[in-house]
């Protein structure tokens, strides 16, 4: 086991490492940045200094090496835009966007598991087809489309929601959030939905399968021979089972509800870290989106290191064979 | 009971295939469908009523029209024009073009690439099946939005990154599903018979193996065709996909979201529905496809 963990640790951390190489190597050799850093007005002896001053002169390892000690100390260079600490703006953006993606997986999980149970016990009744039908269109349709539609229905022709923005926040631990105030609420509901429907589909489609599954099986016979109620055999003995794929994709997939935030955010004009990054590529504002790649990579490796972890810590089977 | 089999016997695979496919309305549609939209983009200089990008045709007095409007020279725009009196429906079908060659082209040569990969890790096993295995888990670790987005904030925009973006986000499942499907072959009779014969490496795993492995990849190919067209037109909505010479359904979307707001809905409208039926489209295709081509689920 322990064998196991400092094998997966090492693993995590050559990905991140390959990553730092890979995104180091993406903007210092392929893109040139003297031409991005350097103004263009500027005369042969600024250049010169600019270029001397940014370590640009040096060879190429030692420019590696001195990046790599930057965001091993979280400092990967001021924002040209803000004139801020690229990571400082980064993460004065994440509590929008943490607070989109938990909302999103919160609805999720409270409309999807019981949509899920019930397209599971009455595979053939009306609502079970459209639900079915209707995650299938929430995997293929692009979800910025379906956001658009959401704009265009609730709030330009009924005008019910707003379309953009955060609405009133309420600071909380020194952080601003829009889930404490009624305003920020409203403003909250389109994009939640948005970037949950993907997820949403994934879980009403894995909660079916499970409980189809579930169903005929001995276990389940049994808590029903035993003359145990239908809600506790459905709300204890199944979900018990459901929920450990579940659980494993959420976790998986919450990390993949960051990375498309982007989209929503974009749509929604909602200030997160996905809005930032697109208009950060936008300007070319290249310490901010060195310092996003960086800090999303880290973050998908250890959400990735956690997930299989905790996958030996729910799942008997696992852990024995990792003994075995 | 004998003339049926003789019926069967009589029957080509292929004409099996197509009897098969054809049982759901649904996919037929969906088949339909997409052999329209590609004939669509195949023709578009031939049934466009404009080329929306010859800055002779267009007339920026025809700007932000309702569909239906007549344009002062009696151009009926059907879908309404946008801000820069460009008809939409000619705009929808240069649109397409882009849309289908960007994601069918890089669908197609993701599957070459993945599904050698895939068939050489299979064949070969060792090391080097470790080492691309070890790669695809990599990629698929990782969400393809943000793969895509990595490569294009490095690269840039362009139909050629966007291409080069979509090819590395989809290669992975190709290898996988090649792999799988190529590991349950390689035991059969056949390709012991190939070896037996002293053929060489490379002609057994592509003119033996690959024949056999098709019918997945075939399937994973149709939905990736999809995701791939899915993916460029978010892309191209936030920017980072085509430029603004080489416009795709995504962008067009994008140029008229200003005016969403103002409830000048067509301009984005239309060409997001003609993304929408594209995709559907394809899905049905492959769906339907995924279930004829499976051998367990045939009757």
């Amino acid at each position: 086991m322990s064998t196991w963990l400092l094998r997966r640790l090492v693993q995590a951390l050559f990905v991140v490492l390959a990553m730092t190489v890979i995104v180091f190597v993406g903007v210092n050799v392929i893109g040139n940045p003297i031409d991005i850093l350097i103004s263009p007005d500027a005369n042969a002896a600024e250049r010169a200094q600019a270029i001397a001053s940014l370590g640009l002169d040096k060879p190429l390892w030692q420019q590696y090496l001195s990046f790599l000690s930057g965001v091993l100390h979280g400092d990967l260079g001021r924002s040209f835009v803000y004139n801020e600490p690229a990571m400082r703006v980064i993460l004065e953006r994440l509590p929008a966007t943490m607070e989109l993606a938990v909302a999103a997986v919160l609805i999720s999980i409270l409309i999807g598991i019981p949509a899920g149970l019930y397209a599971g016990l009455r595979p053939n009744s009306w609502g079970a087809r459209s639900l079915m039908a209707g995650s299938i269109l929430g995997f293929s349709l692009p979800s910025f489309w379906i956001g658009l539609m959401m704009i265009m229905v609730f709030s330009v022709q009924l005008g019910w929601l707003p379309s953009t923005g955060r609405g009133a926040t309420r600071a909380l631990f020194g952080v601003q959030w829009s889930f404490l105030t009624r305003d920020g609420l409203v403003h909250m509901i389109l994009p939640s939905i948005n970037l949950a429907l993907f997820n949403l589909s994934l879980i009403i489609r894995l909660t079916r399968a499970g409980v189809r599954e579930a169903l005929p099986s001995e276990y389940v016979r049994f808590a029903r021979a035993k003359g145990l109620s239908p809600m506790r055999v459905v709300g204890v003995h199944v979900m018990k089972n459901i929920l450990i794929p579940v659980v494993t994709v959420l976790g998986l997939e919450f990390a993949t509800t960051i990375a498309f935030s982007v989209v929503t955010e974009s749509i929604f004009a909602w200030p997160g870290m996905g809005k930032l990054i697109i208009d950060s590529i936008s300007v070319l504002d290249r310490p901010v989106i060195v310092a996003y790649l960086m800090l999303i990579v880290m973050l998908f490796v250890t959400v990735n290191l956690v997930v299989d972890l905790l996958y030996v810590v729910l799942d008997p089977r696992v852990r024995l064979e990792q003994q075995g | 009971m004998s003339t049926s089999t003789t019926i069967v016997a009589e029957e080509s695979p292929f004409r099996r295939l197509v009897g098969d496919f054809v049982q759901s309305k649904m996919a037929t549609a969906g088949f339909v469908v997409m052999c329209l939209i590609l004939l669509c983009a195949v023709v578009a200089p031939w049934i466009s009523p404009q080329n929306p990008y010859d800055l002779v045709q267009i007339d920026i007095m025809d700007s932000s029209m309702p569909p239906g409007s007549v344009s002062a020279e009696g151009l009926k725009f059907l879908l309404g024009t946008d801000d820069q009196g460009r008809d939409i429906l000619s705009g929808i079908i240069y649109g397409l073009r882009i849309s289908l060659i960007v994601g069918a082209g890089s669908a197609l040569i993701a599957g070459v690439i993945g599904s050698s990969l895939g068939l050489i890790a299979a064949y070969v096993g060792g090391w080097v099946e470790s080492a691309i295995m070890r790669l695809v888990d990599l990629q698929l670790s990782f969400p393809s939005m943000l793969v895509a987005l990595m490569i294009l904030a490095i690269l840039g925009k362009g139909v050629g990154n966007v291409m080069l973006a979509l090819v590395l986000v989809e290669w992975a499942y190709y290898a996988r599903t090649a792999r799988g499907s190529a590991l349950a072959e390689r035991r059969r009779e056949y390709i012991e018979a190939a070896e037996c014969l002293a053929l060489s490496r490379a002609r057994v795993v592509f003119h033996h193996l690959l024949p056999n492995c098709m019918p997945p990849l075939i399937v994973v190919g149709t939905f990736q065709m999809a995701r791939a067209i899915a993916l460029e037109a978010t892309l191209s909505f936030l920017g980072l996909g085509v430029p603004v010479t080489e416009p795709s359904l995504g962008l067009l979307i994008a140029n008229g979201y200003q005016y969403m707001l103002s409830g000048k809905y067509w301009i984005s409208f239309f060409p997001g529905l003609a993304l929408l039926l594209t995709i559907v489209a394809i899905n049905l295709v492959g769906d339907q496809l995924r279930d004829v081509l499976n051998p367990r689920l045939r009757r």
